[in-house]
């Protein structure tokens, strides 16, 4: 009680100021600590722009190209800074084309709020111009959404939204403003949220469950880690690696998860799942004690779950309840953030090497390099390869560059080879792939970290559906180097044509336009690579150049990846050719 | 854990929030989970209302759907119970020619056997109001509609449990943290 009558004097005697309702979203954006956001003006958002006018020495908005390039640069700026970003839109139209980034944003956790316009709320419910049901439209895919109608209510709702998106598991929130809420004067002060009364953002961690996990580890001969975005996003990047090494466990990782122990680790033993390494993904279903941390077992990862890990016993840790056996049945979860857990869990662990278990990985790692990474990294072919690019920017970039990747073969063969040696260096599309969301993203993730080498690597494909953001890069003059390996088709679609439609090329072979002359009708700086012998040169200039860069390069037109496991099929059941 | 399918009702304790009936249907809409009645009122506690939900699905299905019900910002708490460990009604209305309950004899004695209640009469019609088991309802139904039936309407079922639902003691400790 003593408490409250505290709050309620400090709140009386806070010092107001009569603003309008545009002003104040202005305002509570500057008080979240808000320095960058991404967004597209139009009819029912204007008083908001206006302000933006009168504020641009206090917050940068960047105008995209489109309101998806909008959200996808605001997904890059949370995932490299861990902050939350910020996408702005009109109504109508402009808050429908935010979905597939919101849709995005909420499959990978990623800090996101939403800014809406909506039509006067007096013509709600008319299908008055430019009127959408965005709430509706967006509740499925937001974390938390809600529409505001009265100015006075902007600050609390705002101030919600922004506690919501980054506490607990991340996600996107949406706040539909209507325009007289904007227009409408109100006394402002501003209070930043730290409790909603029905949200438990971080389950407490029960001591007992860690124990029963260290007494499994403990125990363990063959254990083997999976970890995900979890420990990025629960900043337990050290303690992870902590525990890695006391204990002597090989630790495999999500495409989320990459990054969060550098590649060069000599326990890190590479990528889960359906292009995943060789080894851990065979050693899955030999592991007797598979412990997971802040990943979900998407299916991408598992596989068949009838068979997948089945003799093993499952440790899960994670933050979000409604993970624990939705998938896989876990025989310990242990909730709570990773941070939290893992820092509980080290002292309890004996220290270990488990030197057979380890060489398991090594000699089917050896396997998976004589029959495919060999070939990828070196061929003998005359067509360059997509590995060759990453190979020759992760002697460029010392592996520190920030890889951007879209959605598709060059995104597995991004993830497989690049050397992540810094955390929040994988930005890519992992739950939903989203084709077209590399290139917007790069500009974000460049704008929170310009001391960052931040390298976009698309396909030709995904590369076009949001190829208007060159426009962004070049207003912006965000040094984003833009990597295009062109193979002149739909090239994952076309794999999985070739291997289970009988090589029946439906729709999925591009002719393409120009695109060194594109960028350079962007006046970005442009170059294109057809042969062996130009590369190591081109991907240095391009390195070099501290503007933004395109660099295409024609790579060979039917390459596969590999391994694969096979869409339904077990994860041992992993191909190599 | 049984993977028979079964009925269950859920019981929803949420902030009163637009959109969030929304939220929660989604989440059976998701996996093509038909929701056989539903109800929202407000609880014991001022200020939270209330979802009494009916669903036919499979307990290992129900529990993953309860941990995304409760994932949801503005729910408190989710809980589901089987129907034995429930105490349910749902009610209904039955509207009549008022020239049937004064010539069909017959009609008397199915009111007073059901125990069901006459809410109104006029000239025209009387409403009758029945509370109990749906099939309860679906006999009385059955017996009226042989004189006719004007208009029928159900209710979604209404719930408590046997076993305490600790929501109480929940918000007190959200309230003190």
């Amino acid at each position: 009680m003593e408490t409250q009558t505290i709050k309620q004097q400090q709140k009386a005697t806070k010092t107001t100021e009569r603003i309008s309702g545009s002003e104040a979203i202005v305002r509570c954006l500057i008080e979240e600590g808000v320095d960058i956001l991404y967004g597209y003006p139009g009819g029912a958002i204007m008083p908001v722009y206006d302000e933006l006018y009168k504020y641009q020495d206090k917050i940068h908005h960047v105008l995209t190209r489109h309101e998806q390039g909008a959200t996808h640069a605001a997904q890059g700026y949370a995932r490299i800074s861990g902050k939350v970003g910020v996408a702005m839109a009109t109504s109508g139209p402009g808050a429908t084309n935010l979905i597939t980034g919101i849709a995005d944003a909420q499959i990978d956790s990623t800090p996101m709020v939403c800014i809406t316009g909506q039509v006067p709320s007096h013509l709600l419910g008319s299908d008055a111009f430019q009127e959408t049901d965005i709430v509706g439209i967006s509740t499925p895919v937001t974390k938390w959404n809600c529409q505001v109608t009265k100015a006075e209510d902007i600050p609390e709702a705002l101030a919600k939204a922004f506690y919501i998106a980054k506490s607990g598991r991340p996600g996107p929130v949406l706040v539909d403003i209507t325009k007289d809420a904007q227009f409408d004067e109100f006394d402002f002060s501003y209070e930043k949220c730290t409790k909603v009364r029905s949200y438990n953002p971080v389950p407490d961690t029960d001591i007992s469950k860690v124990e029963e996990a260290a007494k499994l580890i403990n125990g363990a001969k063959k254990p083997l880690i999976v970890w995900g975005q979890g420990v990025i996003l629960g900043e337990a990047e050290e303690q992870l690696k902590a525990i890695v090494e006391k204990a002597g466990i090989p630790a495999a990782w999500t495409i989320l998860g990459a990054s969060a122990i550098p590649t060069s680790h000599p326990l890190n033993v590479g990528m889960v799942g359906m292009h995943g390494n060789y080894a851990p993904n065979i050693l899955t279903n030999e592991c007797d004690v598979l412990i997971a941390i802040g990943m979900r077992f998407d299916d991408r990862v598992t596989g068949s779950l009838d068979t997948y890990a089945k003799q093993a016993k499952v440790i899960h840790f994670e933050i979000d309840p409604a993970e624990i056996d939705k998938n896989v049945k876990t025989d310990v979860a242990v909730l709570g953030d990773a941070k939290t857990s893992l820092d509980l869990l080290l002292p309890l662990l004996n220290e270990n090497s488990h030197k057979d278990w380890h060489q398991k990985f090594k000699d089917l790692y050896q396997i998976e390099y004589d029959k495919v990474i060999k070939n990828d990294l070196y061929p003998t072919k005359e067509g360059l390869t997509m590995a060759e690019v990453l190979k020759e920017i992760n002697i460029q970039s010392e592996g520190k560059a920030a890889i951007v990747s879209d959605v598709g073969q060059h995104q597995m063969i991004a993830c497989r080879y690049a050397d992540f040696n810094v955390s929040k260096s994988n930005i890519t599309s992992g739950g939903l792939g989203t084709m077209g969301f590399g290139l917007p993203a790069a500009i974000g993730a460049k704008m929170a970290a310009p001391e960052r080498e931040v390298v976009s690597i698309s396909g030709d494909g995904g590369y076009q559906m949001t190829i208007q953001e060159l426009g962004t890069i070049f207003q912006q003059k965000a040094a984003v180097k833009v990597v295009v390996l062109n193979n002149d088709f739909l090239g994952m679609v076309r794999q999985w044509q070739q291997l289970f439609f009988d090589k029946r090329y439906a729709s999925t072979e591009m002719v393409n336009p120009n695109f060194v002359a594109i960028a350079e009708g962007y006046y970005i700086k442009a170059k294109k690579v057809t042969k062996r012998e130009e590369l190591a040169e081109a991907v240095k200039e391009m390195m070099e150049s501290k503007e933004a860069y395109f660099l295409e390069v024609c790579v060979e037109k039917e390459d596969n990846v590999f391994p694969m496991i096979p869409s339904g099929a077990s994860v041992s059941d992993i191909r190599l050719e | 854990m049984s993977t028979e399918k079964q009925l269950f009702t859920v019981s929803v304790y949420t902030e009163n929030n637009i959109g969030l009936l929304n939220r929660i249907s989604a989440i059976f809409q998701r996996r093509h989970i038909n929701i056989e009645s539903l109800n929202t009122s407000p609880s014991e506690i001022y200020g939270v209302s209330r979802f009494t939900i009916v669903v036919y699905m499979t307990e290992v299905n129900m529990k993953k759907i309860i941990g995304q019900i409760e994932k949801q910002v503005e729910v408190i708490k989710a809980y589901y119970h089987t129907e034995d460990e429930t105490i349910y009604q749902v009610s209904g209305l039955f509207k009549i020619k008022s020239e049937l309950l004064f010539e069909e004899r017959q009609i008397q004695n199915i009111i007073k056997e059901s125990n069901a209640r006459i809410v109104t009469v006029n000239k025209q019609f009387f409403v009758l109001e029945k509370s109990g088991k749906r099939e309860e309802l679906k006999e009385l139904h059955q017996k009226l509609s042989e004189f006719g039936i004007m208009q029928f309407t159900r209710s979604g079922r209404i719930a408590v449990t046997k076993d305490e639902m600790k929501i109480s003691s929940l918000l007190e400790n959200i309230k003190n943290n």
